[in-house]
C-alpha cells in the first residue's frame, strides 16, 4: 500500500538507472584490500567533515583528528586573523606527533599561542611558519621558511569544517557538496550550539552501519521494543514509506515523515514523554523559528515531515529534524571491519530547566536507539564475513544502501590501476 | 531533616545517591541497579517531576544554587531509568548485548 508518491519510473530505485535493481555484493564491506584502496581512494581525496567552528571559539582554538582511514592525524586551528587552517600533526624535525598529551592515539584540544614540540622544542606559530629551532646553529644550512607544517587543505561550509588531504584537489568543499549541499545552506546551524556527543567502537564495515541509519524500513521492527505496544504494534504495521529521495554525484538524503514530536496520541507515547515533552523525534516545543526552510529541507513540503537524513560521502551524516534541532553522525573507520562512531545531537541552549530536561530526554533516547542498532551491525559484519550468502536484495526504501556502496566502489575502481574482484560491482 | 535537595522536595533524600553530574556515572548506576530499585526511585520520583520542574524554571539555568543543582541531576537520573521502568523491564535496552557508547560531550549543567 503506497502512502507516497513516488517518481514517474515506478520506484525511486528507477528514477536512477545506472543503481540497476539487481541483488548486491557486500564484498566492499568485508574485504581487506578493498578497504585499504578505500583509505587511499576516498579518504586520502574526499572532503571530510572534522568538526564545527564553535569547537574553535577564539584565535589559537585547536584540536587535533586521528584520521586513522587516511593514515594521519591533523591539527585544526584558528589563525590570527580568524581563519581555520589545518596541518598533518608532524613535526618538521624527525616526525614526532606534533601536538598530543599523554598518549599518542588520543585526540587533543585546547588553545595556545604557538605549538611546540615535545621532543626538541622545535615551535610553529598558528599559522605553521617555523619560528624556533632549538640549537639553530647545529643545523647545516637551516631556513626555516623551508620547514613550516605541512598544510591540508581547510574550508568551513555552514560552520562545519572540512579537511581534504589530497594536495592536488581543486574542487571547494561547497562545490563538492553539490545540489544536496546546497539545498540546506541557510538552515540556522549556528544557533543550535547546545552538544551532546556519544562515541563507541563498533566492529562492522563503516559502509554497513551508514546502511543502518540511510533507511527506516527496519525501525519498526528493530526499535519495536523502545515504543508502548499499542504504538508499536501500529508502526509495524504501517512499515515505512520515505517521503523523498534525492542522490547527487556521491551524496543522497532521505525524508521521512513523523508526527511524534508531538504526538497525535499522547497515550501513545511513554509517561515521560508525556512528562517532559520530547522524545526520539526531540522537544515537542519548537525553541526557534527557523523560518522558511531551505530547499532541500523537507523537499516535498510534506505537512507530515519528521526528519531528513544527508549522506555527505563519504563518512558524515547530517539529520535535520523537524521539531528544530539536528544531528550528526561520522563513521571513522580504524579496520575493514571496525570503526569508531561518534553521534552529536545540537539544540539551541535551553532557556530553563524544562528545556534542558526535554533534550536530555532526546538525547538519552538516541543512545538507546544507536546501541540496538551498532549490536545489530556486528552480527551483519560476521555473518556476512561468512560468505555463506553472497548476493543481498534490496528494496527501494534502501536506495540509499545501493547508492552508497556503489560509490564507494567507484572510487576505488577510479583510482586503482586493476580493478578489484567485486563480484557486485556492476 | 535536613536535605541535599530543596525543601520541596525532601521526600526524594532516601534516592539522593540518583543525584549523579555526569552521564558515565547515571549509566552505570543504572546498569548495575535492580530493577526493585528503579521502580522504587521511579515510583518515588516520578510525581514530583512536574513540581521540580516549576521550581528549577523560576531560576538561571546557569547560575542554580547547589541544592537545585542536585535536584536537576537527580531528575536526568529519573530519565534515564524511565526507560527501564515504563517500557523494557530490563537495565539494559534489549538486544543491545554488550554494546557500549560513550558521552565524550555534555552540557556544563
Amino acid at each position: 500500500m503506497a502512502h507516497f508518491a513516488k517518481p514517474a519510473e515506478g520506484s525511486w530505485t528507477e528514477h536512477y538507472p545506472e543503481l540497476g535493481t539487481a541483488p548486491v555484493s557486500y564484498e566492499d564491506s568485508i574485504s581487506p584490500e578493498h578497504y585499504e584502496r578505500e583509505r587511499d581512494a576516498i579518504f586520502r581525496k574526499t572532503w571530510l567533515n572534522v568538526g564545527r567552528v564553535e569547537q574553535l571559539p577564539r584565535v589559537g582554538s585547536y584540536f587535533t583528528r586521528e584520521l586513522h582511514a587516511a593514515r594521519t592525524s591533523v591539527i585544526v586551528v584558528k589563525d590570527k586573523d580568524g581563519t581555520v587552517r589545518a596541518f598533518h600533526n608532524i613535526c618538521r624535525h624527525r616526525g614526532n606527533k606534533l601536538v598530543w598529551n599523554d598518549f599518542p592515539g588520543v585526540e587533543v584540544e585546547g588553545t595556545c599561542r604557538q605549538f611546540t614540540c615535545k621532543y626538541h622544542g622545535w615551535r610553529y606559530d598558528l599559522s605553521g611558519d617555523l619560528t624556533f629551532v632549538q640549537q639553530e646553529e647545529e643545523f647545516f644550512d637551516l631556513d626555516k621558511a623551508d620547514f613550516g607544517l605541512v598544510p591540508v587543505q581547510a574550508e568551513v561550509w555552514e560552520g562545519f569544517i572540512f579537511v581534504n588531504l589530497d594536495p592536488e584537489n581543486t574542487t571547494s568543499a561547497k562545490d563538492y557538496l553539490g545540489k544536496i549541499g546546497a539545498g540546506i545552506e541557510g538552515y540556522p546551524f549556528g544557533e543550535m550550539t547546545e552538544v551532546y556527543k556519544y562515541r563507541a567502537t563498533v566492529g562492522a564495515n563503516w559502509k554497513l552501519f551508514i546502511d543502518a541509519f540511510a533507511e527506516f524500513y527496519h525501525a519498526p521492527v528493530l526499535h519495536a521494543k523502545q515504543a508502548v505496544a499499542d504504538e508499536s504494534k501500529k508502526l509495524s504495521g504501517y512499515g515505512y514509506e520515505a517521503l523523498h529521495y534525492e542522490i547527487d554525484g556521491p551524496h543522497s538524503m532521505v525524508s521521512s515523515w513523523g508526527g511524534m514530536s508531538p504526538p497525535k496520541d499522547e497515550s501513545m507515547v511513554k509517561p515521560i514523554e508525556r512528562v517532559l515533552r520530547s522524545g526520539l523525534f526531540g522537544p515537542w516545543d519548537r525553541p526557534i523559528d527557523v523560518g522558511e526552510l531551505p530547499a532541500m529541507i523537507n523537499p516535498a513540503k510534506s505537512k507530515v515531515w519528521g526528519v531528513d537524513s544527508y549522506v555527505l560521502f563519504p563518512n558524515f551524516m547530517l539529520l535535520v529534524w523537524a521539531p528544530g534541532w539536528y544531528l550528526t553522525y561520522h563513521y571513522w573507520p580504524t579496520a575493514y571491519n571496525e570503526h569508531i562512531f561518534e553521534g552529536a545531537l545540537y539544540f539551541v541552549p535551553p532557556k530553563n530547566a524544562s528545556e534542558r530536561l526535554a533534550q536530555e530526554l532526546a538525547a538519552v533516547t538516541f543512545k538507546e536507539y544507536a546501541l540496538q542498532d551498532g549490536n545489530t551491525l556486528e552480527a551483519t559484519q560476521t555473518m556476512i564475513e561468512s560468505r555463506a550468502v553472497t548476493e543481498f536484495p534490496l528494496n527501494d526504501q534502501e536506495v540509499l544502501l545501493r547508492h552508497l556502496h556503489k560509490t564507494a566502489r567507484d572510487y576505488v575502481a577510479a583510482d586503482g590501476e586493476t580493478a578489484v574482484d567485486l563480484a557486485g560491482a556492476r | 531533616m535536613t536535605s541535599i535537595f530543596p525543601a520541596a522536595f525532601v521526600d526524594l533524600e532516601p534516592f539522593a545517591e540518583w543525584s549523579l553530574e555526569t552521564e558515565g556515572e547515571r549509566y552505570d548506576k543504572r546498569l548495575t541497579s535492580s530493577m526493585d530499585e528503579m521502580q522504587a526511585f521511579y515510583d518515588a520520583a516520578m510525581p514530583h517531576l512536574e513540581a521540580a520542574k516549576d521550581h528549577l524554571d523560576a531560576l538561571d539555568l546557569a547560575a542554580l544554587p547547589e541544592a537545585e543543582t542536585r535536584l536537576l541531576w537527580l531528575l536526568y537520573s529519573l530519565v534515564n531509568v524511565s526507560f527501564p521502568v515504563e517500557v523494557w523491564r530490563q537495565p539494559r535496552v534489549p538486544d543491545s548485548g554488550a554494546a557500549n557508547m560513550d558521552a565524550i560531550v555534555q552540557p556544563a549543567v
